[in-house]
């Protein structure tokens, strides 16, 4: 009934190709959740501030973000472009994809952190002289980044998860590597379920660093 | 000196300071009263312009406020303002609250800083907490931090918004204490305020808001003791 063998060694011989293919799927993460930081700032501060085509733009860009699959929206920066002509390495395409998807949710979030302090905050900056950039950069937003400091470790655990459908767009990530190697050697359960585990421990070890960088982060 | 004429500000249809005209001196103190929603706080606020006016003008040592073209940034660093809800930094200590402001607007060297935020803590009765985070401090402290924060800024002015009426009543003191302090050194002071036993001791001359119109104003003795309007009457009458 049961007589699959089961056959490791190809795995263990794979395991310095798997591990740089960790590297490029942290890489790529890493590089989306900064990025995605950076344009959500954004989007939440076009969101609450202005007016007209700016702020239709920022909406659609998280509406879309947030309640369309995230393989699509690969598919869109992949073969959507491509039909225009326009052609992204597997790369871009998954570092775009996930960007355009990790700002998404992070303008919701920064949203919801600037809507949590108080006018007073930004009142009481002011009346000491400071401009609005600097009671923002100042004051505002390191209390804000503390209310999105989990949400964004959230972000980047979906971020390295997500990054596998990069497979698919040719991407050879760990999960684009996995298959590779896989079909090489007909082994596709073994090698599947060690990079299950690979998985597993980056997630680990970014909750980790994580929880040991908001200790050192935030004393108060 | 601070002249204010023909004040008039709106939040949408409501009317909320109708046609203001004040003067405050150098060194003089200045108390506000009046029931909630009579427009004394907003006065504050169009004073340090965090509130624009619709008509009128405020004029700080020359200074129009609210004229087009006013660095209102470098205006505001002589007008400390000092806030019901204290309105402390929470990411920084108090030390780094008092010191911020110091070093990125007026650009004082970060040792300066540091210097002159610890003098305007140990000022305040703060010396022992310079490291501690506002959350570790009472509404009391903080409130005087607030002060410190302000004063650290070296302004000729100061305009404190009910700076006692959010603090749980046996703090009241230690507020007022500093505020008397303060008064006593011959700061510039606008207090609106409902501690009546503070404006009466403190106060070169008492205002009295009604409405959004200044029904009265006058030294405490007039005020409290001969009120000309019928509305200070009734007001005072409620109040003590």
């Amino acid at each position: 009934m049961f007589n699959y063998n089961f056959q490791w060694r190809p795995v263990w011989r794979s395991l310095p190709d798997l591990f740089e293919a960790s590297l490029v799927t942290l890489q790529v993460a890493a590089l989306a959740i900064v990025l995605g930081i950076l344009v959500g700032l954004v989007l939440a501060l076009v969101r609450m501030n202005m007016r007209g085509p700016a702020r239709w733009i920022a909406t659609a860009w998280v509406e879309l973000a947030r309640n369309t699959p995230v393989l699509f929206q690969l598919f869109f920066f992949g073969f959507g472009l491509g039909a225009f002509g326009w052609h992204l390495t597997p790369f871009t395409i998954v570092l775009v994809g996930l960007t355009f998807n990790s700002a998404g949710y992070l303008a919701e979030n920064f949203r919801g952190g600037f809507n949590a302090i108080p006018d007073t905050q930004l009142r009481a900056a002011r009346s000491l002289g400071m401009t609005a950039w600097q009671a923002y950069t100042r004051v505002v937003i390191p209390q804000v980044f503390r209310l999105v400091y989990h949400p964004i470790t959230n972000q980047m655990v979906w971020a390295v998860l997500m990054s596998s459908l990069g497979m698919l767009v040719g991407f050879r990530e760990l999960s684009g590597e996995t298959q590779f190697l896989a079909s090489r050697s007909y082994r596709i359960f073994e090698y599947f379920a060690v990079t299950a585990v690979i998985y597993f421990v980056i997630v680990k070890i970014i909750l980790l660093v994580s929880r040991l960088l908001a200790m050192r982060l935030f004393r108060y | 000196m601070i002249e204010i004429r023909d004040l008039h500000k709106y939040f949408g249809d409501l009317h909320v300071l109708k046609g203001i005209d004040l003067d405050v001196q150098k060194g003089e103190v200045l108390s506000i009263i009046g029931a909630s929603g009579s427009g004394k706080s907003t006065l504050l606020y169009c004073i340090n312009a965090l509130e624009p006016i619709q008509k009128g003008r405020v004029v700080v040592d020359g200074t129009d406020v609210h004229a087009k073209g006013t660095d209102i940034n470098r205006l505001r660093q002589k007008l400390g303002m000092v806030f019901q809800q204290w309105n402390s930094f929470p990411h920084l200590t108090a030390l780094e609250n008092v010191a911020l402001a110091p070093r990125i607007v007026k650009g004082k060297p970060k040792a300066e800083a540091r210097d002159i935020a610890s003098e305007q803590l140990r000022r305040v009765g703060l010396s022992d907490k310079i490291n501690v985070y506002p959350s570790a401090l009472s509404g009391g402290q903080q409130q005087r931090l607030a002060i410190a924060r302000a004063l650290a800024m070296e302004p000729e002015y100061m305009l404190f918004d009910e700076a006692t009426s959010a603090l749980d009543p046996e703090l009241v003191g230690e507020v007022l204490d500093t505020m008397r302090l303060l008064a006593e050194e011959g700061m510039t002071m606008i207090c609106v305020t409902h501690e009546m036993g503070f404006a009466r001791d403190v106060s070169d001359r008492i205002a009295y808001f009604h409405q959004g119109v200044m029904e009265e104003i006058g030294p405490p003795q007039q005020l409290f003791g001969n009120p000309h309007s019928e509305n200070t009457r009734k007001f005072l009458a409620k109040v003590r």
